[in-house]
């Protein structure tokens, strides 16, 4: 709970007393441009076979002859919308970023670097905790969006190179009952994974103790409560957003 | 100046200072010294605001900052450098950018002038040629002269230095504290030293302040320190050979 307590007060020191806007304006580009493109590589790989190895297996388990084979087009699609492209991309991203957030900060930490700031009379956690979390909660959701558009093609491929189900048919599934949404659910649940991955790392990461050894178990812990952040964000805005 | 009065901090139920008072003066350089774990970085992070006292007084030319509001705390710490023990210098920019840095955050200075500002401190640290040099890429030394560029170039009135001598040969050492005199006495700085080294203590000490045992034993210049008659400072500055020789040949 005492960390619950620091994280929000943490989070409340994001706009206290912040640098001017031109300040940020560089520092957003540049942490947009190294979260956003230094993931494309990686999502866009366990995109691909996410949704491929999802349309394979919906066609393993669906064998009822009363089922037309477009469902598993619709499967994949909800499936990949709803789940797959937000939250697996997630976990990644916490992976990735977030490791790399809680290394960055724990080392600035360790080496004195954070005190530089503050003895200059710079605000460090809005400083450099500000523009990372901003960055994610703008990159995350095209990284989703390219997520889902990639896992769908995934599929595609599959349908077509494993031909399990026709490629017409997958494309008619994936038209089938069509909710629109399902996207902005999923583009809410983005914002929200981009927010609490970065944040949490950079909590994690700026409040390292000790050496070298140390900021090791502060990326392994950012990663860890992210993942689990995640997991139980994603139930409740699914209670919140989709049950009527 | 910078008064320090009856400060006193402690972690938990550890005191790691106890009501230690001392006077920096303007044009000098002032020196705390004690042994490793006597509270001397402590005191100097409570000096500059990286801990909050539990009691006490820090007049920063009169102005109290320890009480301080905010707008008045950023004032006094935008007139602070400080130089780290391990330089922190920021690894993922180059020298210019280091020193550059105070100027391109704190100041709406056009940016020819940031450039020959970094120039200028870049030389007067005996670092020219090396702007475009990233941290891993230069010494320890170089790194700590980068670091003492990085705190003046804004026109520093107080100038912090813990352990500047830390990881340095001991020619280096001395390059290191003449270079931190001659700043002092040219741009008319209030330097605060940590150290333990005795070299930097006979060499640069005009005011010296020891801790020992979270308190304040003794304080002076580094003509009196010999005959200063306190037995821990004694036991402090004789610990090698080469001093217990020196105050044999002075009798």
């Amino acid at each position: 709970m005492s960390n619950l307590g620091r994280y929000i007060i943490f989070l409340g020191k994001l706009f206290t007393n912040p640098e001017s806007f031109r300040t940020y304006v560089k520092l957003i580009f540049d942490e947009c441009a190294y979260i956003g493109l230094n993931s494309i590589v990686l999502v866009a790989i366990v995109s691909v076979f996410m949704g491929a190895v999802s349309t394979v297996q919906t066609a393993y388990n669906l064998i009822s002859p009363l089922i037309p084979d477009s469902v598993i087009g619709l499967v994949v699609r909800d499936l990949t919308i709803l789940e797959l492209a937000p939250t697996i991309t997630a976990i990644i991203f916490a992976g990735k970023v977030g490791s790399s957030i809680a290394g960055n900060l724990g080392t600035m930490r360790i080496t004195e670097q954070i005190d530089a700031l503050e003895v200059m009379g710079i605000n460090s956690v809005s400083y450099l905790v500000l523009p990372k979390i901003f960055a994610s909660v703008v990159m995350y959701p095209f990284l989703v969006i390219l997520a889902g558009a990639l896992a769908i093609s995934g599929g595609y491929l599959a349908a077509e190179l494993a031909s399990v189900v026709g490629s017409a048919d997958y494309l008619m599934g994936l038209k089938m009952n069509f909710n629109q949404f399902s996207v902005t659910f999923a583009l809410i649940k983005s914002v929200v994974f981009g927010f609490l991955v970065s944040s949490i790392s950079a909590y994690m990461g700026f409040y390292t103790k000790g050496g070298a050894l140390e900021v090791g178990q502060s990326s392994t812990k950012a990663v860890t409560v992210s993942c689990i952040a995640i997991l139980l964000s994603d139930f409740v805005l699914a209670q919140l957003l989709l049950v009527r | 100046m910078i008064e320090v009065k009856n400060l006193t901090k402690s972690f938990g139920d550890k005191t790691v200072l106890q009501d230690i008072s001392g006077t920096f003066e303007q044009g000098k350089t002032n020196l705390i010294i004690g042994a490793s774990g006597s509270g001397k970085s402590v005191m100097l992070k409570n000096i500059v605001g990286l801990f909050k006292p539990d009691s006490g007084e820090i007049l920063y030319n009169g102005r109290n900052f320890v009480n301080a509001d905010r707008d008045t705390k950023t004032d006094i710490r935008r007139e602070i450098g400080m130089l780290f023990q391990g330089g922190a210098l920021f690894d993922s920019m180059n020298v210019e950018q280091n020193v550059k840095f105070p100027l391109d955050v704190l100041t709406k200075m056009p940016e020819d002038e940031k450039l020959d500002r970094v120039n200028t401190m870049l030389k007067k640290v005996k670092l020219e040629n090396t702007n475009k040099r990233m941290p891993s890429e230069i010494s320890g030394g170089m790194q700590k002269r980068v670091g003492i560029a990085r705190a003046l170039v804004n026109s520093s009135k107080y100038l912090f230095c813990d352990e500047p001598n830390s990881g340095l040969d001991p020619m280096t050492s001395i390059k290191i504290d003449q270079l931190l005199a001659e700043i002092t006495d040219e741009y008319q700085i209030t330097t605060v030293i940590v150290t333990h080294d005795m070299n930097s203590v006979m060499e640069i000490g005009e005011y010296i302040l020891f801790i020992s045992n979270s308190k304040k034993l003794w304080e002076g210049t580094s003509s009196d320190i010999i005959h200063s008659g306190v037995q821990e400072l004694d036991e402090f500055v004789f610990a090698n050979k080469l001093m217990r020789k020196v105050k044999a040949m002075n009798g």
